[in-house]
This record gives structure tokens, sequence and C-alpha cells, in this order.
């Protein structure tokens, strides 16, 4: 996956750690935004306020 | 059979799915990491290695999301943390060449499965114990916790009283020696590094049950070491290219919106009624390893599937309760409330 099947030493483990690390900072990032955008309706939704 | 990044459709869904189960469990108990994972690794056929450092990738990827929603809330113990850390990559180091020593002699899968079965179950039944005896010795937020008014172990009691200098000053108004810190630490890196676990279902308890630090603090502490044990540790298997993105990255998706859920849930349930369910799911934890292990020794690969099935159900099952216990809570908020004067 993304070239780095075979990836070893430190070049590759700073290749696959940093995959994992852009990652997790995009879902960070992209859950926060969809939890803004949408929570508080799901919330009154659950709450039966709507 | 469609195939994306390498892997086909239905495996990437399977791994994000069970991705969103642990992330719920991470973000509520602040651990429930790769003590699932690696287990569930293993009974798919990958490698010990390959799920031991997949394992410990996705729970270093968790770590990092989960800590940055607690940064704000002031339960990072930085001091604490970075004992913690010196202690534990030093336990890494030498849990990473046992590991790899076990495998040369081709016991690795089986000691590692043993170790889990007592660590899952043993863990398992304490907390069950405590939950079911509904005293105060639970390592759950609990109200009093948050308020800083935790009541404090026995064993975390009996630590404090050791004065070996020098004693390091803690959140929470708590003493402990330098040296019952860096054992705690050590032995968790140890762990971590051999068996592939983040350490936080291991750790937490420990820095509540044993250092005595107040839960919050125990928790955001945790969630920050383990960022840097679980990058120290896959980032040395990364470099023998044992880490598989193919499991990481589809697990890490779920995982990311599951802690999400799993951290709104902690403001919203009663934490003394999830105990039992997670000890329970520890236990089954236990159970889905032995069975593996029982399925290795007399060549019944169905009680693989077996066991992955108790594994996979443990944790749908706790998850579950979580989000159930939630949207109850929820809808007991919205209700009018009665006076007792009526």
């Amino acid at each position: 996956m993304f070239g780095l099947e075979n990836a070893t030493g430190v070049v590759g483990a700073v290749g696959v750690i940093g995959v994992v690390l852009v990652e997790a900072m995009l879902l960070y990032v992209g859950y926060g935004a969809l939890e803004r955008a949408v929570g508080p309706a799901i919330v009154d939704a659950l709450r039966g306020d709507r | 059979m469609i195939e994306v990044l390498g892997s086909s459709a239905t495996v990437l869904a399977l791994f994000a799915g069970f991705g969103v189960l642990v992330g719920v469990l991470f973000g509520f108990f602040g651990m429930g990491g790769s003590f699932l994972v690696t287990p569930a690794l293993l009974v798919m056929g990958y490698d010990t290695d390959v799920a031991v450092a997949s394992g410990l990738a996705f729970v270093f990827a968790t770590s990092v999301i989960a800590t940055l929603k607690h940064r704000d809330l002031g339960q990072v113990d930085y001091k604490l943390g970075v004992l913690m850390i010196a202690g534990t990559t030093a336990g890494i180091e030498v849990g990473k060449v046992g590991l790899h020593w076990l495998q040369g002699m081709g016991v690795a899968d089986t000691v590692v499965s043993v170790l889990y079965v007592g660590l899952l179950g043993g863990i398992g039944a304490f907390i069950t114990y405590t939950a079911t005896r509904g005293g105060d010795a639970g390592f759950g937020p609990s109200e009093d916790a948050e308020a800083g008014e935790t009541d404090l172990p026995d064993a975390a009691e009996k630590i404090q009283s050791y004065d070996v200098p020098p004693m390091i000053q803690l959140r929470g108004g708590v003493s402990v020696s330098l040296w019952m810190i860096l054992l705690v630490a050590f032995a968790t890196g140890l762990l971590s590094g051999f068996l592939g676990v983040g350490g936080g279902f291991i750790r937490m308890p420990a820095l509540f049950y044993l250092v005595g630090v107040p839960v919050p603090v125990a928790v955001g502490t945790d969630l920050f070491e383990i960022v840097f044990s679980g990058g120290i540790g896959s980032f040395l298997y990364a470099m023998d290219g044992a880490v598989d993105l193919s499991v990481v990255v589809p697990l890490l998706a779920g995982s990311a919106g599951g802690a999400r859920l799993g951290a709104a849930a902690t403001s919203l349930v009663d934490e003394d009624e999830i105990q039992v369910y997670f000890g329970a799911m520890l236990l089954l934890g236990s159970v889905a390893v032995a069975i593996r292990n029982v399925g290795n020794a007399v060549e019944m690969p169905i009680l693989r599937t077996v066991s992955l099935a108790v594994i996979l159900g443990a944790a749908a099952l706790v998850a579950g309760a979580v989000v159930v216990s939630s949207v109850r809570a929820l809808r007991t908020e919205s209700e009018p409330v009665t006076s007792a004067a009526d």
C-alpha cells in the first residue's frame, strides 16, 4: 500500500509511520468537522426534540 | 472480488467496522486498542510479528487522536508522562528482543497467546469483581474522581508509603517514589513490546491502583504516554517491515470515528454501569485466545473462527452497551424533572 509494502530501515519506517500519522490527523480534523456539522442535530433527534 | 488498496473490499470493511468497535472502547475507557486487535489478527492468520507491529501502529495513531481530545481538559501530568516514557522505552526494547528470541525458537505465537489469556482473564476478573462489589475501587472516571476526591486504593496507599527518595510530586497532591513509577513503566513497556499491546488496559489501572493518581489524570497521562510508546514500538517494528498498512489504515478509519463516540459517551454514561461489561469483555477475550490455542493444539481450524467470533462479539457487546446507555442517558436528560415535593 502506498508503495511501502517492502519498506524497511529507518527511511522505510519513517514513511510507514508518517502515513499512519498523517491519516490520524486527517481523520481527527475530518471527523471533527463532521461532528460539528451533524452532531447537534443527531443529539436533538435522540432526545426526541425533533 | 473488488480490490481496494491491495485488499478485498470485504476485508477492508471488516477492519473498518472492527475499528469502530475498538475506537468506541478506546475513547470511553482510554484503553482497549491492541489487546483486541492483535489477537484478532493472530486468529485471522497473520504472522505474529505483523500482528504485533500492526497492533502497535494502530494504537499509536488512535492514541494521537484520543490525546488531542483530552489535551484541553488538563488531564495530562507531563512529569509523570515523561517518567513513564523513559521506563516504557527500556521495557519495549527488552520485550522486542524477547519476542524475536521466542520467534527464533518457534514458540512466540504460543507464549504471546498464553500471556494474553492470563492478562486479559486476570484483569477482567479483577475489574468485574470490583464492579460487582459496588465499591469505590473501580477504575472508571467517577464524579468523585473528577472532583479530585478519589478514594485511594489500598495498594496505592501502601506504595505511596514507601519513602524511597527521590519522591515525585504528581497532580492530585500525590507523592510517589521515582523508582515505583519507573518500575510500573518498565513492566508495562515490557508487555507493550512483547505482546504488541499499547499497555493502556494494564497501565491505566496500574496508575490508579498502584501509583494512586486520580482517574482523570491516569487516563490523560496514559494516553499521552501511549502516543510515545506506541510510536516507538511501531517505528522499531516498521524498520523490520512488519507493519501492514492494509490492516492499519482501514482499522484507523473506523476507530477515529468510534473514539469520538466513546469520548462523547463519557460525559453521559454512568461508568459503573459499564464496568461489568468491560470486565466481561476482557474475560471473553481471554476465552477467545484460549479457544484458539486449543484449536491449534488439536488441529481444529474451526476453533479459530469460533475464537474470532468471540472477540468480535465481546467488542460489539461492550461498544453497544456504551452506545445504548448513552442514548438512554440523553433521553433521561430530556424528560421533565418531577420535584420530590410534588
